[in-house]
């Protein structure tokens, strides 16, 4: 279909031949342009819109201006949920940053030697981020099982019993746990990334630094650290982007609602109650007070992802 | 020297531990599917003393797996195709186009790459709606579709640029147009780059359970994450069948991930290239 109406723009007559070419450029365009700006782009900003309406049901009709917003944040209910929320997330994105950066940092760097069964680690730990992050939840579960879990026991084999803890019965205990779970399925990808930027550093320069008489250590944190940065920078935003909005994980391993005693409740999964599946008691979604939760989570999102931007762009120009 | 073997030492002793820490789990999630619930809880590290598919079965049989899995294929083929067409196309255009709108559009495609549309599913709730697709999984797959664009326009373009000029020149002074361009010359050569998109979207609409969870209750339409979710509810005390959900899951990912790890792992970095 899409060559007929090439060829048709093609032969317009009428059209000199800089404008037809933009013509075929446009059309080229058009489909992809159609089905983002319908179904991404469109649904995004309308949801900013959504924010300023309250009612019930999928249709809030009634104009109420920032009053979600307002409620969000001076209602004592409100407040309470979403700074815990928002605390939580920081919390889980936090263990992330540090965890799973810090492991990937060292992997990459084991992995950027050469040594016979290289490719094989590279595989293994790689391989939890090709699974499905709710199966990868539900089988931690299980794992986790206080009474019948493989991790208690271990431990209790170990002669520990007094470590075999109901790791996500406990409200101080399941949001650390939950988010090493979530490490433990994505570390590989900072270490794949760290990798590739290790690769790029010349064996030259290391080779001169260790006949200098550099430790590993100085060489770490002297040549390779500092060449890392702009990688850092884009694992540190990927990390950002992936965990301020991380949710499967959490419904898989606490429930929507964040168990034990909303201590492990993200911002997605706020969201999530509020704005769709409706929260107990009233079991009726409010779409704008919705709204307004994915408003703020996407302007703590812009503001990072901007700064992050912006630290970039000055770095370079240094 | 002596450092050299300690560091390799070293080398091997931390990554021995993790990979027995990722591959334990995945491990016992397998060997305990074929064991009856009692044999799990006494023996769980050994192989199964004796074996039985009920779980397999039970999930197949019951729990409508062969369904969701069709479903779950149908949505992936249908969007990835659609992602690769329209993407590509685009791609072209915007790598070729030298014109401020492009720029203006190539920024706008990948600002997506920062901006999880879940943010918008209130709006699409409503949308898929209006359009009357709620309750079918072909409500998923204009939403993946549009979920795809950012990674294929940013993956495909940059590979276009790279190629070398003088083909497209060549091809054009012996009068082809644009669209022969792209689909004789153009297409053929983006394979690989194809390929990359094609993974990368290939594990997220897989794996993707919000969407599902969001749109379809109907048994009919569920897909593969939606159908585990609710099954392992029901059974969390039956560790047979919760495993073998699990697995039936997990499997047919590990299976491509061990015949492709490559480039599995090029896919799904994709995005992290140039940021």
């Amino acid at each position: 279909m899409s060559q007929t109406i090439l060829t048709k723009s093609g032969s317009a007559g009428f059209l000199n031949p800089k404008k037809r070419l933009t013509l075929t450029w446009v059309l080229f365009l058009l489909p992809a342009l159609f089905i983002y700006l319908t179904f991404m782009a469109g649904p995004l900003f309308d949801s900013l819109r959504l924010s300023l309406y309250t009612g019930q049901g999928y249709t809030p009709t009634e104009f109420v201006g920032f009053q979600n917003y307002i409620n969000l944040f001076t209602n004592p209910l409100w407040r309470e949920k979403f700074i815990n929320a928002f605390t939580n997330t920081c919390i889980f994105f936090s263990i992330h940053m540090l965890v799973q950066n810090t492991l990937g940092l060292l992997f990459a760097n084991l992995l950027s030697t050469d040594f016979k069964g290289r490719n094989f680690f590279r595989t293994v730990i790689f391989a939890p981020a090709t699974l499905s992050v709710l199966v990868v939840g539900f089988l931690w579960t299980l794992i986790l099982n206080p009474q019948w879990g493989a991790v208690n026991k271990i431990l209790i084999a170990m002669d520990l019993k007094q470590l075999a803890l109901p790791w996500l019965g406990r409200e101080s205990l399941a949001l650390p746990v939950i988010s090493l779970t979530s490490v433990w399925q994505w570390v590989g990808m900072p270490t794949v990334m760290f990798l590739a930027g290790l690769m790029g550093i010349s064996d030259e320069l290391l080779e001169a630094a260790r006949i200098d008489g550099a430790s590993e250590w100085d060489i770490f944190w002297r040549i390779k650290f500092p060449l890392l940065k702009p990688v850092i920078g884009v694992v540190a935003i990927l990390t950002f982007v992936d965990n301020f909005n991380a949710f499967d994980i959490i419904y898989a391993m606490a429930g929507a609602k964040g168990e034990p005693g909303y201590s492990t409740d993200l911002l997605a999964t706020l969201f999530y109650r509020t704005g769709i599946a409706g929260e107990h008691p009233v079991g009726i979604p409010d779409m704008g007070m919705g709204a307004a939760i994915a408003t703020m989570t996407f302007a703590i999102l812009m503001t990072g992802v901007l700064s992050w931007l912006y630290l970039s762009r000055k770095q370079e120009t240094e | 020297m002596r450092w050299n073997r300690l560091q390799l030492f070293f080398t091997y002793v931390v990554l021995t531990i993790w990979s027995v820490i990722v591959l334990f789990p995945i491990w016992t999630l397998l060997i305990n599917s074929f064991k009856p619930q009692k044999q799990i809880f006494k023996d769980p590290f050994g192989l199964p003393e004796t074996f039985t598919l009920d779980g397999y079965r039970e999930a197949w049989n019951t729990g409508r797996f062969d369904l969701y899995f069709i479903n779950t294929i149908i949505v992936t083929v249908i969007a990835l195709g659609l992602i690769l067409f329209i993407g590509s196309m685009a791609a072209y255009a915007l790598a070729k186009w030298k014109s401020p709108v492009a720029n203006f559009l190539y920024i706008f495609f990948i600002a997506g790459l920062m901006i999880p549309i879940r943010l918008g599913t209130l709006d699409l709730v409503r949308l898929i709606k209006a359009l009357n697709l709620q309750d079918t999984y072909w409500s998923l797959v204009p939403v993946y579709v549009a979920m795809g664009m950012p990674i294929a326009t940013f993956v495909l373009t940059a590979f276009i640029k790279e190629l070398p000029g003088e083909m497209f020149e060549a091809a054009k002074i012996d009068g082809a147009s644009e669209w022969q361009v792209y689909t004789r010359i153009v297409l053929p050569l983006m394979r690989p780059a194809m390929a990359t998109v094609a993974i990368f979207n290939m594990i997220k609409i897989w794996n993707d359970f919000w969407f599902p969870l969001v749109f379809i209750r109907a048994e009919e339409s569920r897909t593969v994450a939606l159908g585990v979710s609710l099954l392992f509810g029901q059974y969390r005390t039956d560790w047979t069948r919760a495993l073998a959900v699990l697995s039936l899951a997990a499997v047919p990912m590990l299976i491509l991930y061990v015949l492709l790890a490559r480039e599995f792992i090029k896919g799904l970095t994709a995005g992290a290239v140039k940021g």
